[in-house]
């Protein structure tokens, strides 16, 4: 394995229910990589997600996730308790075992993040009670607060209005360069503006299979794509027209 | 008619003018019913967040069986505390039989099922759609049983009270253990029976109001505090969404 990666692939595959919906797949993440996963809908952006997290158990292959690399994940809706947001981020930073903090310490990380994504002013209001956009904020700062290497995103942004969206993306993007530390990101996107903005490296599924994986200007060059990956072309020019 | 009509008179007045021997029976059946429900929710809460969220080799048997003893008849699980408070039952040494604790235990015994039952259901559909999302939190499978049932803890609650329900209005049970003994474990349902084979139709039709009344109260007690509850947390705002995509 290589011994900078965050996580590595070798070979793997995924059945559910007895459909094969990874295979073969082989790749590597460095620190501090922006990968967008993308592809249409079933094309195993998802399962790959999770199995980069650990969700997911492969049925061949080998993943090698690397011991030193603390994940966090979100999801496209995230579960907020019936509790306050405040108390929402709290959970989720006390659960983290690894940290080993106690509630209160918790609850002043959690007072940090709440204010790092601008939801100071309804700290105290149920979790469930703000919108679409703000919840999404809010599992962010419960995920950012765990101090992850890794943050995978499945889809953070497809079910926010635009104006929700450009804030959570703006989030990412701030998180994900201004870290003392190199903060990897793996995230599955139908957004191909958000892909051009946020990746430095695209990787393209079909039916299971990486059919791309090419840095971002590579990926957005029609006459480099063409050559590369026929079938990537196809789908960016799809999206695109 | 006439009877119908003084009997509902007459019950009416053993009600309102606090007739001791129709609210000691209330008292008594409401203790029970209580009691065993609070035991048997502690147990089919816990119970039930734990098989919502474990999977294990032969968990389908036991949803069956869990199913099954949904319908579990009151007079066979009287018979079975019975057999086994008897003095020559594996339990006799207690000395239950025909007490307050007797029908306690039986009414336990009826109650789990439903209780545990119901919370699975409940807590498996949050822990279907969201489970993976506090398994990747760091929640192992007891600690996330027990978040998705306080989650839904209004859901439960309506569980709670379906619970009480069975249990206060059940005959077959407390009348074998308990033995309807009056002023000992005489209860409402045991009374009415009693009461109507002997003819006091009054008191019988009382107790009966009361019964209802009983669980009238504590479906508006559960109604209110569910609506309280989604005004303060919000209603569940996240569609369904499989684990993977």
């Amino acid at each position: 394995m290589n011994s900078r990666a965050v996580v590595q692939l070798q070979d793997v595959g995924v059945k559910l229910g007895g459909v094969t919906v990874l295979g073969g797949i082989a790749l590597s993440i460095a620190p501090g990589e922006r990968v967008a996963l993308v592809g249409s809908n079933g094309s195993g952006k998802s399962t790959l997600l999770r199995l980069l997290h650990g969700l997911l158990l492969p049925d061949t292959g080998h993943v090698h996730r690397n011991p030193d690399c603390r994940q966090a994940m979100l999801f496209q809706r995230p579960h907020l308790l019936r509790m306050s947001a405040l108390n929402n981020v709290a959970l989720g930073i006390w659960l983290d075992r690894s940290l080993g903090l106690t509630w209160r310490q918790a609850l002043e990380r959690a007072v940090h993040a709440l204010q790092r994504v601008g939801l100071t002013a309804v700290a105290q209001q149920g979790g469930r009670q703000l919108s679409g956009g703000q919840q999404q904020r809010l599992a962010l700062a419960r995920a950012w607060a765990r101090q992850p290497d890794v943050l995978l995103l499945d889809e953070p942004t497809a079910s926010l209005d635009p104006h929700a969206k450009r804030e959570v993306e703006n989030l990412i993007a701030e998180f994900s360069q201004g870290h003392d530390r190199a903060l990897t990101l793996v995230w599955a996107s139908h957004n191909l503006g958000q892909v051009k903005r946020l990746a430095s490296r695209v990787i393209y599924l079909e039916a299971g299979r990486v059919m791309a994986d090419l840095p971002v200007d590579v990926f957005f060059d029609a006459a480099a794509l063409s050559v590369r990956s026929p079938q990537a072309h196809a789908f960016v020019q799809g999206e695109l027209s | 008619m006439n009877t119908l009509y003084d009997s509902v008179v007459t019950a009416l007045y053993l009600i309102f003018h606090l007739d001791a021997t129709l609210w000691s029976v209330v008292v008594r059946s409401v203790a029970v019913s209580a009691t065993a429900c609070l035991l048997a929710y502690v147990v089919g809460v816990a119970l039930g967040a734990w098989l919502a969220v474990t999977r294990f080799a032969g968990r389908g048997v036991v949803l069956l069986l869990l199913n099954t003893l949904l319908a579990l008849p009151s007079v066979v699980v009287g018979l079975l505390v019975y057999l086994l408070l008897s003095r020559t039952g594996p339990l006799g040494f207690l000395g239950w039989l025909f007490s307050f604790k007797a029908m306690v235990l039986a009414q336990i015994i009826l109650v789990v099922p439903v209780v545990t039952a119901l919370t699975r259901q409940v807590v498996e559909d949050v822990e279907v759609q969201h489970g993976e999302q506090w398994a990747s939190l760091g929640a192992g499978p007891w600690v996330r049983g027990l978040l998705l049932a306080w989650d839904e803890r209004y859901a439960l609650l309506t569980i709670g009270v379906a619970a009480f329900g069975r249990a206060i209005s059940e005959v077959g049970a407390v009348m074998i253990v308990g033995g309807n003994i009056d002023g000992f474990t005489r209860v409402m349902t045991t009374a009415i029976a009693l009461e109507t084979s002997k003819g006091d139709l009054p008191l019988a039709l009382g107790l009966g109001l009361v019964l209802l009344s009983v669980v009238l109260l504590l479906n508006l007690l559960a109604l209110g505090l569910r609506r309280w509850g989604q005004r303060q947390h919000g209603q569940v705002v996240v569609a369904a969404k499989g684990w993977v995509a």
